[in-house]
């Protein structure tokens, strides 16, 4: 099933499997929720919104949907102050003073009219596509194939940017006005992530479809081990699931993400570690456990603690 | 055939009926959207209902646990477990219908002469007074007096840039515009510099036991404080920690408290403060809440918590905040040291230690976070 859904047109997806399967040729593990959320977004043609711990894969979503489709893939990354300028449009101000002068030397100013000045400027040539408008414009190119428009991060933007966004995913078009709407022909598929340090508006909330992506469970993360890291050998990787499990449990001010686990897997392959033992850990702590509060607390109940009682040893 | 799609479709309203009895916000766009997900999805395939209904109807993960207990007696034919959640909570609070059994003082209290200048003193009286000894008839006097104070904050350079006439980057855009006028020639040269924004304010608001004569006159000012202006986030310090910024947005007052006081499942609690404090950080503050923030602690540091926590997570929350500023109703105590373990371990993380006990040192207060 897998081989005959790509490259797909979304709307062809036929069923929540057909996600699960094309995502999974794309080495990105999806569960029953995050698949039925994408399937449905693409079917309804809607946004998606993800939310969910730092490191849980929220991103890679999308670069896998993009590599599916074979599409284009545009990523707006978001920061405070971000606005229009920066996320859909500019115009290159360097080249219109150019031109403006040539246009002097050349004698072509004088007895002109304003107006006629003003078409000349703002002229297509003289624009520079931001994301938000390269993803809008993309997809009229190709044939059919949709972009898959990243928005990374949306709680980091401010309110304004956010309503703003609301204006562009609602009509999947927007207005430049020195020259014209532009509409995507086929709307792009738009994943939107974010940390959750502010809640994002109700307003965007409803435009989208919603996914609390979470941690995985050790199975699932197991495969997601043998997927991402395939030299990493079985037994570490499922010793590897069962002791992120465990710290996940512990409280800790930032529980690792699957990027972690997968890093701290490749990093006791890169060390000859075969198997789990304490003092691989203490070796290779840095990559699973980022704070050193964290780090301590693991200590202070002890590797080989921690180590017997996933293992059952 | 379409039948069966009628009834599917009575289920779904349903569904979504119980989800807002059960008190999970949901909007008609939802439901409709929820109608054509399950459509897409297919009622026959397991689980796709629920994940269909998770994917659209549910938009903030606290909510996930309602929906799954609501889902499961819709959908599972589970006999209801009984959710006490829903079960109002006891609390009155106070200001909402004067006391029926402070009458008499009342009476006795209101003297024979000129009515204006005893308002007056009365008001001047009043601001000096200690919340817990007030009446509840001069506590819904003194709240109605902190609804008009107003605040706006210290403010930050932001990266959102604004124009200025004489100096700082070069703003091209407007330079071109102003160029066309003069045949092309870029004789008026526009510039931006760095905006300003106000920095955001938090407010944490401890409302275990030691705190009751106080909280309930200090959220009052928590509201005075969300309303009218953006970048506001207020939490109940309790047990756990509840979030209160959308229950005290909007402009009413006594319906912004009603529900902060049904969010709020703690009210007078037992006191784990550093614990609250953990929850706060973990899930919020050190997240990006905090950062750069203006952080206001209202407690009277009573912790029964280990003080190691305290001080740990005041270091943690000192490391991101942009300023601490602890409101301590009991500092006004003649002879106050703070001998309390958690407020002991908290003060060397503190910037600005403050009293919070009446309503002068409330404006105190509002100044001390206005300061730039």
């Amino acid at each position: 099933m897998a081989g005959n859904v790509s490259p797909f047109s979304p709307h062809d997806v036929a069923s929540v499997d057909d996600v699960i399967a094309a995502l999974a040729a794309q080495s990105y593990l999806a569960d029953e929720g995050l698949a039925t959320a994408i399937f449905l977004a693409l079917r309804l043609r809607r946004p998606i919104l993800l939310e969910g711990e730092a490191g849980v894969g929220k991103t890679e979503v999308a670069k896998a949907l993009a590599t599916w489709s074979g599409g284009d893939f545009i990523r707006l990354q978001c920061y405070e102050g971000i606005d229009a300028a920066q996320a859909v449009y500019e115009w290159d101000y360097s080249k219109q003073l150019l031109h403006l002068r040539a246009a002097e030397a050349a004698g072509a100013t004088e007895g002109v009219a304003v107006a006629d000045l003003e078409d000349a400027l703002y002229d297509e040539r003289f624009l520079v596509r931001r994301p938000l408008l390269q993803a809008l414009s993309a997809s009229v190119a190709d044939s059919g194939t949709p972009s898959v428009l990243l928005i990374d991060e949306v709680d980091r933007a401010d309110d304004e940017f956010e309503a703003f966004l609301l204006e562009i995913l609602s009509e999947y078009a927007v207005t430049i006005p020195e020259v014209g709407e532009f509409r995507a022909e086929v709307p792009p598929v738009v994943v939107i992530t974010s940390n959750r340090t502010r809640d994002v508006h109700d307003a965007l909330k409803r435009r989208c479809l919603y996914h609390w992506v979470a941690h995985p469970s050790v199975e699932r993360e197991v495969e997601i081990l043998r997927v991402r890291a395939p030299h990493v050998p079985l037994a570490l990787a499922r010793d590897v699931a069962l002791v992120a499990a465990e710290l996940r449990d512990m409280g800790l001010y930032k529980p690792p993400g699957v990027a972690e686990t997968l890093d701290w897997a490749e990093a006791l392959v890169l060390i000859g570690a075969d198997d789990l033992d304490p003092e691989a850990i203490e070796f290779t702590v840095g990559t699973l456990l980022k704070y050193r509060e964290d780090q301590e607390r693991a200590r202070a109940r002890g590797f080989g603690d921690i180590l017997s009682s996933v293992l059952g040893a | 055939m379409v039948t069966a799609q009628r009834t599917l479709d009575r289920h779904l309203v349903r569904f979504a009926d119980a989800l807002r009895t059960a008190g999970l916000p949901v909007p008609l766009a939802s439901t409709l959207e929820f109608g054509r997900a399950v459509a897409e999805v297919g009622a026959d395939r397991r689980d796709g209902v629920y994940w269909a209904g998770r994917a659209t109807l549910v938009h903030r993960p606290e909510d996930i646990p309602l929906y799954d207990e609501v889902f499961e007696q819709q959908w599972l034919g589970a006999i209801g477990r009984g959710r006490p959640a829903t079960v109002p909570s006891p609390v009155t609070l106070l200001l909402d219908e004067p006391g029926g059994d402070d009458d008499d003082e009342r009476e006795s209290e209101t003297p024979d002469s000129d009515v204006l200048s005893v308002r007056f003193s009365r008001v001047e009286v009043l601001s000096a007074r200690d919340f817990a000894e007030c009446s509840d008839d001069e506590l819904a006097e003194l709240h109605e007096l902190m609804a008009r104070l107003r605040f706006s904050g210290e403010s930050r350079r932001c990266r959102r840039m604004r124009p200025n006439t004489r100096s700082g980057r070069l703003d091209l855009r407007r330079t071109v515009r102003a160029a066309l006028r003069t045949e092309g020639e870029a004789l008026y040269r526009s510039y931006l510099e760095p905006g300003e924004r106000p920095r955001r304010l938090v407010l944490l608001l401890d409302v275990s036991g030691s705190m009751e004569a106080y909280a309930r006159a200090l959220i009052r000012f928590v509201h005075a404080a969300t309303v009218g202006r953006r970048d506001v986030e207020a939490f109940a310090l309790g047990t756990r920690l509840t979030r209160l910024t959308r229950e005290l947005s909007t402009r009413d007052p006594d319906a912004a408290l009603a529900r902060a006081a049904e969010a709020v499942t703690d009210w007078s609690g037992g006191t784990r403060l550093g614990d609250g404090l953990r929850l706060f950080n973990d899930a919020w503050g050190v997240r990006g809440m905090a950062r750069g923030a203006v952080v206001v602690v209202l407690s009277d540091g009573w912790d029964r918590g280990d003080p190691a926590v305290m001080s740990e997570q005041m270091q943690r929350l000192s490391r991101v905040a942009h300023r601490i500023v602890w409101v301590n109703p009991l500092k006004a105590t003649p002879g106050y040291a703070p001998l309390a373990q958690g407020m002991a371990a908290a003060l060397p993380h503190v910037d600005e230690f403050l009293e919070g006990h009446n309503l002068d040192s409330l404006e105190i207060l509002a100044e001390a976070i206005t300061r730039e």
